[in-house]
């Protein structure tokens, strides 16, 4: 069996079976949501509502005219009652949409199915653009943005990603599971809209029953251009670059994108939701969140409206234990700090990790003895250990000499640091400090 | 509230501390076969040195009001000088050894991950430039655990060679199990082996040094034999000497050698040219922990070089 992997990596235990074989549950839509007008990589939107205007769901609040970038919808009906800077999960403050529900949950939406097979490119573009989906792996870029690669770029492959290489996180894992269908038309709309041929779904050997799923909807037509392929459970597996690697055997160029060497990835999640916006009409206004980590009562996955404060979904599993610590958007290797629970949920949050303050990490850093295992893990093959040393002696353009642009901040090197050292952190400041 | 940090939030279990107490026990074989070769004779020096050296590293980090991690690297370093002294040597000479290994070979530079020389190395150095004889003075095996005070002295092999002595080389045999003079640390090959294995289990070490250190050095002691080119015994230069101590706890000493395996092999091949050389045309018998020192003063430099550096995922070579 040829084996689906790349470079370095780490095994961090999955810890997934506290969620992986529960059902989605629906979470009632909140009393108020709070929709940011930037939840996405690009240009931040401008509100197209005024205080007191009455919205439903699935209508269009937020737009901007830049091309890099992604409108937001109202996620419930009623009243938006304030259009103020309020807490965002990636940026200290961000201006967002208040909307107070008049419990209704009244849609904007036409009921009937659309037939995508007839739609042309450009319609299957501007429809998945007008709806605002995003990249739903984490990162939040545009989907439409990736369906316009420029003429030149000859593309050859659309890749899914359900490789879910996270530790924690189930939503993708539940999704192929009981979305299978959908999933699998989902990627048949993105190849049309992109003219590309041929379609692979990557998912880690740690979730064969999702694998099941996907391969048997597959079959179902035969003459179907679509592989499902087996990964080798490996964190990170499901970064972009090394996915590909792993998939097609071809080497991302450093500062370029998988499209320059003709492939395309997208979240499984990005494909439902493409699913959702071309075939149901439904624009991006909720999203599966893996609520889990054992400072949570009773860890499940959520479909929950966008803009609902991570607070409702931690109730919604029973709520946080007292001794929590920690609140986590995204999963334990590179999710986001919270420091307040009162924050909404976002086009990318893929999962909201309670840690018990036992859990959390405070040891002390020591110095580096040089063991080289950080880059022995490095999936991008770059030395960790000398750019953060250089990165600690102020010598930036040293530290990118060494690579420091290549680094994804995945964290293996980390993970796998004896002495502790905060690699990611010193990373994220070189980087910081390089772009003055 | 909660407590906010930047990812990962998880950590595996690797420490200093384990790495260090894995090191610790890889040496345990080598140290027991050498009590059983050399009685009690063997123990005490290295006794003597582990405990100096967890004393002084208490003490500095007193005086530079650090917070102590007895994170096990003072147990190393005063294992593996204890293991490089003679045997039923004078007992303040460990002492003063483990002393220097950790105030010149460690302390000096800053501690832990900062030193640039095998503090071991460097305390055997000051002990074999300052009182030679005591260091060069070689208990013969003989088992049992309390042996005479006056017991009979034998030279090293590879004394035996450098000086012409009259007396017999032992069989390869011998060599491989460690029944031959010498300090515990540079006698059994087959215990430190034994240790060595236990490291590559753990992933503690990698291939590139030890195999490049000794390759270089069995063959270059192949090619230039002492009856012509082509003549040398390679297996006798690989298991007399400290040469296996040396390649695989020395040489693979991670804050003191290069971290690139390109580089981990420039550092075993230049350390076994050093050796051959020592051995064949320097004015000692032996030359691993010199080979080491010398090579440790040019990792840095290893280090720099590009050439090392492997390929970046994605890098197009110009």
């Amino acid at each position: 069996m040829i084996n689906f992997s790349f470079y370095g990596g780490i095994h961090p235990e999955d810890s997934k079976t506290g969620t992986s074989a529960k059902k989605i549950l629906n979470l009632r839509p909140p009393k108020k949501a709070i929709i940011p007008l930037q939840q996405h990589t690009g240009a931040v939107c401008e509100p197209l509502v005024k205080i007191g205007d009455i919205v439903k769901v699935g209508q269009k609040i937020g737009d901007t005219k830049t091309f890099v970038s992604a409108p937001v919808h109202a996620t419930i009906s009623g009243k938006v009652i304030d259009i103020s800077p309020m807490l965002h999960p990636l940026e200290t403050k961000a201006l967002s949409i208040i909307i107070e529900s008049d419990e209704a949950d009244t849609w904007a939406i036409e009921e009937t199915k659309r037939d995508w097979k007839t739609l042309k490119q450009e319609e299957i573009k501007h429809i998945v653009r007008e709806a605002g989906v995003v990249g739903l792996g984490g990162a939040a870029f545009p989907t439409h943005v990736k369906l316009s690669p420029p003429e030149n770029k000859k593309i050859d492959t659309y890749i899914l990603n359900g490789a879910e290489c996270e530790p924690f996180l189930t939503a993708d894992h539940r999704l192929m599971l009981e979305y299978a269908e959908q999933v699998v038309i989902g990627l048949k709309i993105l190849m049309k809209a992109t003219g590309v041929k041929k379609g692979i779904i990557g998912i880690e050997r740690n979730k064969p029953d999702a694998f099941r799923k996907i391969a048997d909807e597959i079959n179902k037509e035969p003459d179907l251009n679509i592989d499902v392929i087996s990964l080798k459970v490996k964190y990170p597996q499901g970064a972009e670059k090394q996915l590909i690697k792993a998939l097609l055997k071809r080497e991302v160029p450093s500062g370029e994108l998988p499209m320059d060497v003709g492939a395309i990835v997208s979240n499984v999640g990005t494909s439902f939701a493409v699913y959702e916006s071309v075939v149901e009409r439904k624009p991006l206004v909720e999203r599966i969140v893996t609520v889990t980590g054992k400072g949570v009562r009773n860890p499940q996955n959520l479909r929950v409206r966008i803009g609902t404060p991570f607070s409702n979904l931690i109730e919604a599993c029973g709520g946080a234990k007292e001794e929590a610590g920690k609140i986590i958007m995204g999963g334990p290797m590179m999710g986001i700090a919270q420091y307040t629970a009162d924050v909404p949920v976002i086009k990318g949050t893929s999962g909201i990790l309670v840690q018990t303050k036992n859990e959390v990490c405070d040891k002390p850093e020591e110095c580096c003895i040089r063991c080289g295992n950080c880059a022995s893990v490095c999936p991008m093959k770059i030395l960790p250990n000398v750019i953060t040393n250089s990165i600690k002696n102020e010598r930036f353009e040293d530290a990118k000499e060494y690579g420091l642009l290549d680094c994804m901040e995945c964290g293996a090197c980390a993970y796998v640091c004896p002495a502790n050292i905060p690699i990611v952190k010193y990373i994220k400041y070189g980087k910081t400090r390089l772009k003055k | 509230m909660y407590t906010i940090s930047t990812s990962p939030r998880i950590h595996s279990d690797l420490s200093i501390r384990k790495t260090m107490w894995d090191v610790i026990i890889a040496l345990a074989p080598a140290l027991g076969i050498g009590i059983y070769f050399f009685g009690a004779q063997a123990l005490y020096p290295v006794i003597i040195s582990i405990f100096t050296a967890i004393i002084t590293e208490a003490v500095i980090s007193k005086i530079r009001g650090r917070k102590t991690i007895s994170n096990g690297s003072a147990i190393v370093t005063g294992l593996l000088l204890g293991m490089i002294i003679p045997p039923g040597v004078l007992l303040w000479l460990p002492a003063v050894g483990a002393a220097c290994a950790i105030i010149l070979g460690k302390e000096v530079f800053g501690g832990l991950g900062r030193n640039i020389f095998n503090p071991a190395l460097i305390g055997r150095a000051i002990l074999m430039a300052s009182w030679p004889t005591f260091m060069t003075t070689w208990l013969a095996p003989q088992s049992g655990l309390f042996r005479r005070i006056d017991a009979e002295t034998c030279a090293t092999p590879l004394a035996i060679v450098k000086l012409n002595l009259a007396q017999g080389l032992p069989s390869h045999w011998n060599l491989f199990i460690g029944n031959i003079g010498g300090c515990i640390g540079e006698t059994s090959a087959l215990a430190l082996l034994l240790g060595a294995a236990y490291l590559f289990i753990r992933k503690r070490i990698s291939w590139h040094t030890p195999l490049s250190y000794i390759g270089c050095v069995a063959l270059l002691s192949w090619i230039f034999g002492k009856n012509g080119l082509f003549t040398g015994d390679a297996l006798f230069s690989i298991l007399s000497g400290g040469l296996i101590l040396g390649a695989f706890f020395m040489a693979t000493d991670y804050v003191t050698t290069p971290i690139t395996p390109r580089g981990k092999i420039i550092f075993g091949l230049g350390a076994g040219i050093i050796v051959v050389l020592i051995r064949l045309k320097g004015g000692y018998p032996e030359g691993v922990a010199y080979s080491i020192l010398l090579m440790n003063a040019v990792s840095p430099l290893i280090d720099r070089w590009k050439w090392t550096i492997p390929r970046k995922f994605g890098e197009i070579n110009a």
